[in-house]
């Protein structure tokens, strides 16, 4: 079924997202994955949703936006696609004193080694610089992957952590 | 082993696994994993075959080391447990049944990320205490039995606890970041 790709941003404030999903339910647009967070003082919305044309969905958030000083796209994105994993699942954590490309030279690692990231968030606090990624790795590359990340790491002067992330099924 | 009464896999429990039968594990959002589970009375011939249910179910999972009555459909205080052989297992108690189980004491709250078989395409981080005391009573005898435990079966315990009074792990997870989608890599 087409997928629509909506990103909406704004200045947080209290009903940003019941504002933009009773628009979005008023459409029957069925909204399914999502993420939604505050980004510094904005409140940041990614989300996919199936059923109604994006022209319909981008003139009705258009009309939102202005009212409520928000900016939203919404682009059609074809069909999902599968998501089956592509390799071992790890958490990388790397964390220091904030300077320029620390998240190019860090995700640039994980490309090289075949890895894909499947979450990704970065936060600075003050002069702390976090970032912490769900990362899958090609079998027995975890190793090496690792050591070229603190190599990486060691270059950028910050600290970083590959750790496997295991769940346990209960 | 850490508890008043010998709650291991004892004969009557292998022929009580032997005796049940593989039921079908139902997933979320189904309702029945959502309502609190019925007291038991554990020497009802109904209950004693639940559980016999619930240990040949969990015997033909593969990695299952715990399941609930409401798991296979069954609105009721009853689960199994088997942590045995698993790699993070430290205390274990083998395999045994529980009914009408509550938590009595739980420290040292330790994250760890879980999945559960009712929700077979996500995971969560969710707290759990490491070190939980446990009273229940044994299905059969009805025999009222206190368990301490830790690490692993301390976890399984308090997930199948939750599902008897219709928790999931999803209901705990730790935050709006804590959810993922459950990767298994084959």
């Amino acid at each position: 079924m087409e997928e629509l790709a909506i990103t909406v941003i704004g200045q947080d404030r209290p009903g940003i997202v019941a504002d933009v999903a009773e628009v979005l339910a008023g459409l029957g647009a069925n909204l399914t994955d999502s993420t939604m967070t505050r980004l510094r003082g904005h409140f940041a919305m990614t989300l996919v949703c199936t059923g109604p044309a994006a022209a319909d969905v981008e003139a009705a958030l258009d009309e939102l936006a202005a009212r409520s000083r928000l900016v939203a796209t919404v682009r059609s994105v074809g069909p999902e696609e599968s998501t089956a994993p592509t390799g071992e699942p790890y958490v990388l954590s790397v964390h220091g004193a904030d300077r320029l490309g620390i998240v190019a030279a860090v995700t640039r690692v994980v490309a090289d080694a075949g890895g894909n990231i499947t979450d990704l968030t970065t936060r600075l606090a003050g002069p702390l610089y976090v970032l912490v990624a769900e990362v899958e790795l090609p079998p027995g590359s975890a190793e090496a992957t690792e050591q070229r990340l603190t190599e990486a790491a060691a270059g950028l002067g910050v600290d970083v952590v590959l750790r496997r992330a295991e769940s346990d099924v209960l | 082993m850490s508890c008043d009464a010998d709650v291991s896999l004892d004969a009557w429990l292998a022929d009580l696994a032997e005796a049940g039968l593989v039921r079908a594990v139902v997933s979320a959002p189904d309702p029945v994993l959502a309502g609190e589970g019925a007291e038991v009375d554990p020497t009802d011939p109904a209950v004693i075959g639940l559980a016999a249910d619930l240990v040949a179910t969990m015997r033909v999972s593969p990695g299952c080391v715990g399941l609930a009555a409401p798991q296979i459909g069954v609105s009721a205080r009853v689960f199994a447990v088997d942590v045995t052989g698993h790699p993070k297992t430290v205390t274990s108690h083998g395999t045994f049944v529980l009914c009408n189980a509550t938590v009595v004491s739980a420290s040292r709250w330790r994250p760890g990320r879980e999945g559960c078989m009712s929700v077979p395409d996500l995971t969560g981080d969710v707290k759990r205490a490491s070190r939980v005391v446990v009273e229940g009573v044994l299905p059969g005898t009805g025999e009222s039995v206190r368990l301490t435990t830790d690490g692993f079966e301390a976890r399984a315990l308090q997930h199948e606890i939750d599902h008897c009074a219709g928790l999931l792990f999803l209901d705990r997870v730790a935050g709006a970041h804590a959810l993922y989608q459950r990767k298994v890599y084959l």
